[in-house]
């Protein structure tokens, strides 16, 4: 078997993501006698790599790569499959694998499974993912010859990563044949004085289950009350009750406060992926199924609206 | 500007979700039906291009018999017609196997727009509409935050991760997912409400379109998350809950 593990790269830094995903695919080589290669497209960053245990670091003979476009990147990675003929090509769930690996899937024909959160090698392949808004659990067993797999953020603990030695091994690219039609520009922040909720201590968190933009002083004098500052979920940023720049999840800050307070906040995979490291979490919501709870320490099943005024009184 | 939106019909975020005998699908009988959230903004941003530029607006759905309530959705609150890829086994198909079936039946209407949203609540795999950018040999761009159309050059706002964007050009053709929030959707009125039946709905069964289906894996089972950690659960009446929290938050979290 040969897996190839993309690893991605901006700025000068990899990935965090991809350094866990090279966890998963030294944990298929420990039941399967897997050849591992990554790939890497900032070749002045291959150097990183070369502590790991892994069989090659592929990497290309110049900079044509190291911006992406997502054109270049695809017929590159097609040439690359071409060559080493992998079973496996792993990504961790970026959204720059969101954005150019549906495409690859494409033009290999082989079948993409995305936002996967664990693997399990054994006679067969299988993988675990969220579906439902991570309401469930979907296992499935992969029987195609050759499959792309996406792992989610956290999925595997880069701790675990095997050091080892290997080679780099440069290839060279032609990247004539790629169509100029997707131009990329620069990259820029919109809110930079935003709040850092990164550093708070405490954070309360509103979500959808607030109900309406009028109740949002509710929980206001609560975070007055225990000093904690105001996050928010996607829905409510989006529907303008409060601003972009404090929103917590895959799209917005990452967050692992001691207190993370969860207000009408169901859960989605997106809200969690940016708290789940928090190091208690108070989760208040009506849905006593709401994915919150799965990774809360308390579970309030209830009406926010009563309680917050109540409990901010009592405090 | 002839623009393409794909839109799902999915079990609404509040709706029961009961695991089948079968332990491998979801028993739909007790499902609430609504059109994909993300893709109500697809629509929206569809409709307010076809504002500025003329065209027309075509939705595009796949799925079973009942997602005939999403295309009269979409028709209401302004497409111009509707194409139903009619499907009852969407669940376990790739998305490979469902973009290929979409293309086919959309391949030869050159849209000059594809537009998607980011992800479907159910499935959530987030590539349809980037495959199709490929079988289609359009150009694309993902979790899309704004469009500008000028001159056949269409310039894209793109979200990337922790508060960052990037602007990118896009020669047309072009297949977009739209990102949340990129817009307010809106409701449909009377008058879009009373024009549904004079709007054209092409039918067609997936099994008329002549595409193969190799999802490359099998659906093993379905099932409720393994917690974690261990969570407690606080029940009761207000005071209750008011009573336990507070104890929590002074004594075990111990805030200052």
């Amino acid at each position: 078997m040969k897996i190839l593990v993309y690893i991605e790269s901006a700025n000068n830094k990899i990935h965090p993501v991809s350094m866990e995903s090279l966890v998963a695919a030294q944990q298929i080589k420990k039941t399967n006698n897997a050849e591992i290669y990554g790939v890497i497209f900032d070749k002045n960053q291959s150097n990183s790599l070369a502590e790991y245990a892994l069989d090659g670091i592929i990497t290309p003979d110049n900079d044509m790569l190291s911006n992406y476009n997502p054109l270049s990147y695809l017929e590159a990675f097609n040439q690359i499959n071409n060559k080493y003929n992998p079973n496996l090509i792993i990504f961790g769930h970026t959204y720059e694998t969101r954005d150019w690996v549906p495409r690859l899937s494409a033009k290999l024909d082989i079948p993409f499974i995305s936002d996967c959160i664990s693997i399990d090698v054994g006679s067969d392949m299988t993988i675990c993912r969220p579906i439902y808004q991570a309401k469930l659990v979907q296992k499935l067993t992969l029987t195609s010859e050759k499959s792309i797999l996406s792992f989610q953020a956290g999925s595997f603990n880069v701790e675990n990563l095997e050091n080892g030695s290997c080679d780099t091994v440069v290839e060279s690219f032609d990247l004539s044949s790629v169509q100029d039609t997707i131009k990329m520009g620069e990259k820029f922040q919109e809110s930079a004085g935003g709040v850092d909720l990164t550093t708070a201590d405490y954070i309360i968190s509103i979500g959808r289950g607030i109900g309406k933009e009028e109740n949002i002083p509710l929980a206001n004098e609560l975070a007055n009350k225990i000093n904690a500052q105001i996050g928010a979920s996607r829905p409510v940023v989006d529907a303008g009750w409060l601003d972009h720049s404090i929103q917590i999840g895959s799209s917005g800050q990452t967050v692992s406060p001691k207190l993370y307070f969860a207000l009408g906040i169901s859960g989605a995979i997106q809200h969690l992926v940016g708290m789940k490291g928090s190091k208690q979490i108070i989760a208040i919501n009506k849905d006593k199924n709401a994915p919150i709870f799965e990774i809360a320490d308390y579970a309030v099943v209830g009406d926010l609206l009563e309680i917050i005024p109540k409990l901010t009184e009592n405090l | 500007m002839k623009i393409c939106v794909l839109i799902k019909q999915v079990a609404s975020e509040d709706s029961p979700l009961k695991i089948k005998d079968n332990q491998r699908t979801i028993d739909k009988t007790s499902l609430n039906l609504v059109t994909n959230e993300p893709d109500t903004y697809a629509l929206e941003e569809a409709l307010l291009i076809k504002e500025k530029t003329e065209g027309e607006v075509v939705i595009c759905t796949l799925g079973p018999e009942s997602s005939q309530q999403v295309i009269k959705d979409g028709l209401a609150k302004g497409a111009d017609k509707a194409i139903h890829i009619v499907c009852d086994n969407t669940d376990t198909m790739s998305p490979l196997d469902l973009a290929k079936l979409i293309t086919k039946k959309i391949e030869n209407e050159n849209f000059d727009l594809v537009l998607s949203g980011l992800q479907s609540n159910d499935y959530g795999f987030a590539q349809l509409g980037i495959i199709i950018s490929e079988l289609l040999n359009h150009s694309h761009a993902s979790l899309v935050m704004g469009t500008e159309i000028n001159n056949n050059i269409l310039k894209v706002k793109k979200e990337l991760e922790n508060g960052w964007f990037q602007w990118a050009e896009l020669n047309l053709p072009a297949t977009l997912s739209i990102q949340s929030g990129i817009n307010q959707p809106r409701y449909a009125t009377l008058k879009g409400i009373m024009s549904v039946k004079n709007k054209p709905v092409d039918k067609v069964d997936y099994t008329d379109l002549g595409v193969s289906q190799n999802p490359g894996y099998e659906i093993n089972s379905i099932s409720v998350p393994v917690k974690s950690k261990e969570t407690q659960m606080i029940e009761g009446s207000v005071d209750d809950i008011v009573g336990e929290l507070t104890d929590i938050l002074k004594n075990k979290i111990k805030i200052n």
